[in-house]
């Protein structure tokens, strides 16, 4: 074929930001939609764990197989993104022995580098495991950030001429002739410039190939063309501890179990987590119990979760797959294999091709296998290059010591900046304007929240991911309305204050299941804070007030007539 | 031997100093013990006594006060407490403003929108937004607690009768890029010249000129709460006279300098009052079946009793740690009283962030009498009585309410715990 093939791909997660990725480096002519902000859905929901393989290594050995070729690109092309914490898998007394020796086995099979040690040697390494723990494998797990992997896949893309349209929502596929020709996105229609791309109304996106990279959402496109892709979304909780109680990721080693798995990630601990199948992806309950049994079954492990404090806890939605001649009971048992539908071969309509199952960490390869399968039927010459290209800020990685000389960032902030930002940080630093903390807790600076704010536009939510301001102790209690003060005067104060309350919002949201102890006390304080000295749970330019009634100061003959009773110029 | 007085008050915050001041101008002999800084440092400096019943914006806050529910702490002291313990804070606490009139004041913050609020400081007076004189908001660059640009658009979003502008400068002198607002505030107390173009400024007169190519016709300057911490009615005024305008200050969040100001003057007031204080040493236990006998405080390491006749427990909230929770339930941590709350700890908040949580209202249970009370509705200790956020059943966050209570229920528990002196 003559012409530069269009493709669309639906879906930014770590998947479809890989996908665009890749075919864009080959020559595509790409472009990913996303119904929400990148890493929305399942990607930006998980625990962070760069696998090993350790933990499919006696289960599912083809996916520990690929977890650890990943994981080995992963440290190479996405250093920024990636902290080699190491990781153990641990046995308790009441543990399977065999199954110890099994895992062992396992991980020898799979070329995971594995090491058994002491419960003395483990708990050198990480003080603070229960003194019964009787030994561990070491394995090289460790911890990604999934948001600032998605985001550098897509500025990756962007690079290579893809276009990228958050906020944008696939209502249909066109289907012409038998064959799948294009979507229908409906833009995000949000106050002003919410969205990254095209802002509000319809467009018809015509292509010659659509990548279905939805995940838990992917029989829901599926549907849009008749097309049946039996995707089984199974929710699992992850619960944030405030502290890195562990330097290490900590699992236990015993067959499959919920609660068995702590990764410390950034300032955070994460502990997960549950497997349970839901309908919806989008609407399903999330209980106390999830959270309790977090806690309570891993203390086990690390005996001071117990008493430790918790931010926030969420949920995520695995996109598990298997062929419906399986038929599985169990989601635990579902393969966390992917699979890739061709919906010709399949269903014989042309058109799309379907990722669905997989895992975060081998994103890539699955991004590799869906371009190798869609520029051969275009009959294109191109190579996969995203194994040995470096993503935006994990080039030249060693560099990064000498910015650090170079701006004098010695300090635990400048530090932390410059990890977030790897190979970026010249760029992104060197602005030569004043540079204050605007999010104490992460160790935010403004040229960093200025930069995500370049990419993200007005969500910010979309700055959050990209810098991690507000996601720490405080949950943004302290520093959203700086972050909202950021995007003025770029975006009117209507617009700012409409994505400040969403910010608000998706903060609380996660800290529901949090609310005790000095979490408890951290939200009142952040509700004293916004409500009682911003009144931003009545504020006037919602809920009109009466300026004449009011006291116009002492002595002074300044009152208002009444015909000059204010009125709120926006309310909505 | 105990350390003793008639009365003793636990905490050190509005209600707390309230308490005490209102027992000592009653001829008690009181003594205030209270633990960490108090959470003033947290809150804007304004004293609110009610601003919202409900969604409605409150005018005159004692013609509101009948509407709020019965067991609201101003239901059980009554309004003409409420009026009584608002005359004994403009009474003793200097620098404060809106006593002229029981209706609220609308006052802008650093949300950039407008709060209703019954007494203000005098820094902030200027600042009234029920007044149509043009204001000029001013910023800056480094202070990232107060974007004056986006401020003033949000006012005139609100409806306020007046054209805000907004203007974000560079402080004068060399401050590095995260100083604290206490900063700030020091260099205008000090007034130490600065180098601005090769001469020698004060630093005051720098910050005027710097703010004088802004000005423009407009009547009035807000800047954010750091104008000066010791000698703040000098660094607004000479602002004031050198801008030729009138000057105020926008409250902000903490650390809160207007809050710190606030602290200070409390304690100044309950100097005069004659009660002892001591602040730095937790109340960890007491000792007492149907009446307290004594409480212990720890102080170095060793436990001291105090013993007293009357006591008042103004530890405060949630905040103040003055209310305690873990995943089983929510408790006061020194006597153990009564808090009511759901047993399922996911029944303690709403879905929406400014919903009405069952949080916001959790505190010890008190009749008319302020005495805690237990599960069953007797009474826990016959000379304990509770002042401020440590007593439940009231939202003083979406009613702006706090200042009010603490300072309403602070005075009737020192003028009930004085009048049962044995």
């Amino acid at each position: 074929m003559a012409s530069t093939p269009r493709i669309v791909v639906v879906g930014g997660g770590s998947t479809g930001a890989g996908v665009a990725r890749d075919l864009a480096m080959r020559g595509a002519d790409v472009t990913l939609v996303e119904q929400g902000n990148l890493t929305h859905g399942t990607t930006g929901r998980m625990h962070g764990l760069l696998h090993s393989g350790g933990r499919y290594a006696v289960s599912d050995q083809k996916s520990a197989r690929e977890c650890i070729e990943e994981n080995r690109v992963l440290r190479d092309i996405a250093s920024h993104c990636v902290e080699m914490t190491g990781g153990m898998f641990v046995k308790r007394p009441e543990d399977s022995e065999s199954y110890f020796e099994e895992k062992l086995q396992g991980c020898t099979d799979c070329d995971i580098p594995a090491e058994v040690i002491s419960g003395e040697r483990a708990r050198e390494r990480e003080p603070h495991l229960a003194t019964d723990v009787d030994k561990a494998i070491s394995v090289p797990d460790g911890a990604v950030d999934p948001f600032r992997l998605v985001v550098a896949n897509a500025a990756s893309a962007q690079e290579h001429g893809a276009r990228i349209e958050t906020h944008s929502k696939v209502t249909d596929l066109l289907v012409e002739s038998g064959e799948i020709v294009g979507v229908e996105v409906e833009h995000g229609a949000k106050s002003g410039e919410r969205v990254h791309g095209v802002q509000s109304g319809r467009e018809t996106i015509r292509a010659d190939h659509v990548v279905n990279a939805t995940g838990a959402w992917a029989g829901r496109i599926g549907d849009m063309a008749d097309l049946d892709v039996a995707v089984r979304p199974s929710k699992g909780v992850m619960t944030i501890m405030n502290v890195r109680q562990v330097d290490t990721v900590i699992n236990r080693c015993r067959p499959k179990g919920d609660a068995d798995i702590i990764v410390p990630h950034e300032t955070t601990a994460i502990l997960g987590t549950t497997d349970e199948e839901v309908e919806d992806p989008e609407d399903y309950p999330e209980e106390q119990w999830e959270v309790d049994q977090m806690i309570e079954t891993l203390s086990e492990l690390v005996p001071m979760l117990a008493d430790a404090r918790s931010i926030r806890s969420f949920w995520g939605v695995r996109p598990l797959y298997e062929p419906p001649e399986v038929g599985s009971e169990d989601p635990t048992d579902i393969t966390r294999d992917y699979f890739l539908l061709d919906h010709e071969e399949r269903d014989g309509l042309p058109g799309m091709t379907t990722i669905v199952g997989g895992k975060f960490t081998t994103y890539r390869m699955m991004g590799e296998e869906i371009a190798d399968h869609v520029v051969a039927k275009f009959g294109m010459d191109a190579d996969c290059r995203t194994a040995d290209v470096p993503l935006p800020g994990s080039e030249e990685f060693s560099v990064l010591r000498d910015y650090m000389d170079e701006f004098g960032l010695r300090s635990p902030i400048g530090r932390r900046s410059v990890e977030r930002l790897g190979s970026r940080a010249e760029e992104v630093l060197g602005t030569g304007e004043p540079n204050p903390v605007l999010c104490n807790c992460e160790g935010v600076t403004r040229a960093e929240v200025q930069d995500a704010i370049s990419q993200a536009g007005a969500d910010l939510n979309g700055t959050r991911i990209r810098t991690r301001a507000s996601m720490g102790n405080c949950q943004g209690g302290f520093c959203i309305h700086r972050l909202a003060g950021e995007l003025h005067p770029e975006f009117d104060e209507a617009t700012v204050r409409d994505s400040w309350d969403d910010l608000l919002q998706e903060r609380w949201k996660g800290q529901r299941h949090a609310l005790w102890g000095n979490q408890l006390q951290q939200a009142m304080i952040n509700y004293a804070l916004h409500a009682t000295t911003q009144n931003r749970d009545h504020d006037p330019a919602t809920h009109p007030v009466d300026f004449a009634a009011f006291d116009s100061g002492p002595g002074s003959d300044r009152r208002l007539g009444s015909d000059t009773v204010g009125e709120a110029a926006d309310g909505d | 031997m105990a350390i003793d007085s008639e009365v003793l008050v636990v905490g050190g915050g509005l209600a707390g100093v309230t308490s005490a001041i209102a027992a000592a101008r009653a001829g008690a002999d009181v003594r205030l013990v209270s633990y960490k800084q108090s959470s003033l440092r947290q809150a804007s400096g304004l004293i609110d006594v009610l601003g919202y019943v409900g969604d409605e914006v409150v005018v005159d806050p004692y013609d509101a006060i009948p509407e709020l529910h019965e067991d609201h702490p101003y239901r059980l002291v009554g309004v003409e407490t409420v009026r009584d313990a608002m005359a004994l804070f403009d009474e003793t606490v200097d620098g404060y403003h809106g006593d002229h009139t029981e209706t609220n004041a609308l006052l802008p913050t650093h949300g950039g929108t407008v709060k209703p609020t019954a007494r203000y400081p005098a820094g902030a007076a200027e600042g009234v937004a029920s007044d149509d004189r043009d204001t000029l908001l001013v910023g800056f660059e480094r202070l990232v607690d107060f974007d004056a640009p986006l401020a003033a658009s949000h006012v005139e979003a609100a409806g306020a009768p007046f054209s805000a502008d907004g203007v974000t400068i560079t402080f004068p002198g060399d401050l590095q890029a995260d100083a604290k607002v206490t900063r700030y505030a020091k260099l205008l107390d000090q007034n130490s010249p600065v180098a601005v173009d090769g001469r020698k400024v004060d630093t005051r007169s720098a910050l005027a000129q710097r703010v004088a190519s802004h000005l423009d016709g407009h009547e009035r300057v807000g800047f954010p709460a750091v104008l000066g911490d010791d000698h703040t009615d000098a660094v607004r005024a000479t602002l004031a006279e050198e801008l030729g305008v009138a000057v105020f200050e926008v409250p902000m969040g903490p650390p809160s300098l207007p809050g710190l100001r606030l602290e200070d003057r409390l304690f100044d007031a309950l100097d005069r009052s004659g009660a002892r204080y001591e602040v730095g040493n937790p109340v960890v236990d007491y000792e007492g079946e149907d009446r307290i006998e004594r409480v212990v405080v720890e102080r170095n390491g060793s436990r001291v009793p105090y013993s007293a006749d009357q006591y008042v427990l103004a530890t405060g909230g949630l905040v103040s740690k003055g209310v305690e929770s873990d995943r089983e339930g929510v408790r006061e941590p020194i006597f153990d009283c009564h808090v009511p709350h759901p047993g399922d700890r996911y029944d303690w908040f709403e879905d929406g962030v400014f919903d009405d949580h069952a949080f916001a209202r959790f505190g010890v249970d008190v009749g008319s009498d302020l005495r805690p009370r237990g599960a069953s509705g007797s009474v826990e200790f016959e000379n304990l009585r509770a002042a401020g956020a440590t007593i439940g059943g009231y939202d003083f966050a979406a009613e702006k309410s706090g200042s009010g209570v603490s300072i309403a229920t602070g005075y009737a528990a020192g003028r009930a715990a004085t009048e049962d002196l044995t």
